[in-house]
């Protein structure tokens, strides 16, 4: 056989894996920089004010992110009270009654879409139907925008994971004669609970850095409030507005919410990983 | 026995009473399920009302009209959707080498014991908000971009025939260019992970034979992985643009803001995202309902990219049971 043949194969097999091998690296080493910057910018900003002090004014010293931080949290908790059950229930109803029904591919379909749609989208409609209507901007109406998003998530996970729990549990209880709906809250989604947890936080995880939809909806306050009524101060939006501002101050504040935000999200998705593996060892 | 009657009624009244709560709770849930739908349904309703009056007053050439022009009211999406497409096409063209690259070295190449910690980073890095992203573009990347990315550029692709204008004019690091490249960092892990795992799906047993014979690892990614795959990687590709066209803070702090198209990729410009962001608070009128057909106009495009993303997902996970 010809030598050359195969030496022609290494060849392309080594530089093919040597070029993937790059890739990897490249692409790891881009994305560990921007991590370490943001570690390395976002400590130096953090001190004690910076949790307890309000925003302060364009150009003065000091101030902290506290307001934006209440806001934002508020905004989340009553977001993730809301979208939890509706989220929760529908899947149900994919994995329960739905099946294979054409409701319930179209509302999968869907669902997947709405996954992965321009948040600033959901601020507009948010915007159309609720703040234009109220003539003014509120933590509801940011909430809303918030629960859009976080809806289609927990219902993806919830479905994804009844599905795996076992057809023989369900025959199990309906042969007791136990009714549906008690099959399905009491046997099927305690059966995945912990799967159905882990959507939840990879909802609040996602809605946690969601900027977009917050512009339109829940604006922004300079000061302290904890009024759902009113426009409500939030930390993506703060950020946003004291990145993009000419003040020192404001953009170390920016880079200390930055962290902030990019910690809580990356550790509830850690939290959800160990959920999960503890799933899969059990 | 006396009472059995009396026993039958009430084990008929109990049978009755879950009839009843069966058909409640399957209504309930029937009900949550289509929030979905109305919402997708809502907000294709309220944006075609709330953008009327601009549909109505500029009709269809409002897509391909270049004009700007907040005083004299005349507005035009062709420049935000220009932005929009360029920077995604961008992020595209750089986005997808490499995480094919990244995808191909965690299923073939990575030793088996760092697959599952990289794994777990790319995926993690896909949850970074994407706020962060626009920092560091517009903080970090942009001034090193402007001090050695764009001379570099112009100096070697700016030379070339045909594609050279597109490297020219001012270098201040921010612009089309700038913002099609932080969307590629942002969109890589998306891209990487959803490949990663239709790479997975491949069945030992192919890959196994064609290491068989005499397959080499490129060759078995080559000619086994990647035609198997196929759909489920433009799926993957296709998720990612769907992201990169709706992005809106690694965008806006990077893209310049400019309400024009320039010769070159170097000149800033605005996507329709951007522009939302920017204009939004000062809008009104017809400038505001413009906005609103913008949003219209970004939402179907996304809606069709993530359509056709979807289908090809789905055909690809359907194949998966019936090939062999």
């Amino acid at each position: 056989m010809d030598q050359s043949v195969y030496n022609r194969r290494k060849r392309t097999n080594r530089i093919g894996l040597t070029l993937s091998m790059l890739a990897m690296v490249i692409g790891m080493s881009v994305l560990l920089w921007i991590l370490a910057l943001l570690f390395y910018k976002g400590f130096s900003a953090l001190s004690w004010s910076f949790f307890t002090a309000s925003t302060p004014a364009p150009g003065s010293e000091g101030g902290g992110l506290a307001n934006a931080m209440v806001g934002s949290f508020m905004m989340i908790a009553c977001c993730t009270l809301v979208s939890t059950p509706i989220g929760v229930l529908a899947g149900i109803y994919l994995t329960e009654y739905g099946d294979d029904s054409v409701v319930a591919s179209i509302t999968r379909f869907v669902s997947d879409i709405m996954l992965s749609a321009p948040s600033i989208v959901i601020g507009l409609f948010v915007y159309a139907i609720l703040v234009a209507q109220v003539k003014h901007f509120s933590g509801w109406a940011g909430m809303l925008a918030l629960s859009l998003i976080a809806i289609p998530v927990v219902l993806r996970t919830t479905e994804n994971i009844l599905r795996l729990v076992p057809g023989s549990l369900r025959e199990a209880a309906f042969a007791l004669g136990a009714p549906r709906w008690k099959v399905a809250l009491m046997v099927t989604l305690r059966a995945g609970r912990s799967g159905v947890i882990t959507g939840v936080l990879l909802a609040l995880a996602r809605v946690s850095g969601e900027t977009a939809p917050l512009l339109f909806t829940a604006l922004n306050n300079q000061f302290f409030s904890t009024d759902m009524n009113k426009p409500l101060s939030n930390l993506p939006v703060v950020i946003f507005q004291f990145a993009m501002s000419p003040y020192e101050n404001w953009i170390n504040l920016a880079w200390g919410g930055a962290l902030v935000i990019t910690v809580v999200v990356l550790v509830i998705n850690i939290i959800t990983r160990v959920f999960f593996r503890e799933k899969v060892s059990a | 026995m006396p009472d059995s009657g009396l026993q039958d009624a009430r084990r008929l009244s109990i049978a009755r009473n879950q009839r009843v709560q069966d058909f409640l709770f399957h209504k309930v849930t029937l009900l949550f399920a289509l929030t979905v739908l109305f919402a997708l349904a809502g907000i294709l309703v309220s944006l075609v009302v709330s953008s009327w009056p601009t549909l109505q007053k500029f009709g269809l050439p409002f897509l391909w009209t270049v004009e700007w022009d907040i005083i004299n009211q005349n507005f035009g999406a062709a420049i935000a959707i220009f932005g929009t497409l360029a920077s995604a096409s961008i992020a595209l063209v750089i986005a997808v080498p490499l995480s094919f690259g990244v995808a191909v070295f965690l299923t073939e190449t990575c030793p088996v014991w760092l697959r599952r910690p990289l794994g777990t980073a790319v995926e993690l890095l896909a949850a970074v908000p994407s706020i962060i992203y626009g920092m560091f573009g517009l903080f970090i990347f942009a001034p090193l971009f402007a001090q050695y990315g764009q001379p570099a550029l112009q100096s070697t692709l700016g030379q070339m025939p045909l594609i050279g204008p597109l490297f020219g004019g001012a270098m201040n690091g921010i612009g089309i260019l700038a913002a099609g490249l932080v969307l590629s960092i942002m969109i890589l892990p998306f891209i990487a992970s959803v490949m990663r795992d239709v790479f997975d799906i491949v069945p030992p047993v192919l890959r196994e034979s064609a290491y068989g014979i005499g397959c080499t690892t490129w060759e078995v990614v080559r000619n086994i992985v990647l035609p198997y795959t196929k759909t489920g990687v433009i799926g993957g590709i296709m998720l990612g643009l769907g992201r990169a066209l709706g992005e809106t803070m690694a965008v806006t702090f990077v893209i310049g803001n400019s309400q024009r198209i320039g010769s070159s990729l170097f000149s800033p410009g605005s996507s329709i995202a951007s522009t939302l962001a920017n204009e939004f608070g000062e809008a009104d009128d017809i400038h505001l309902s413009t906005l609103f057909a913008l949003g219209l106009v970004l939402f179907l495009i996304t809606f069709v990219v993530l359509a056709f993303a979807k289908l090809l997902l789905l055909r690809m996970e359907r194949g998966q049971g019936t090939r062999t």
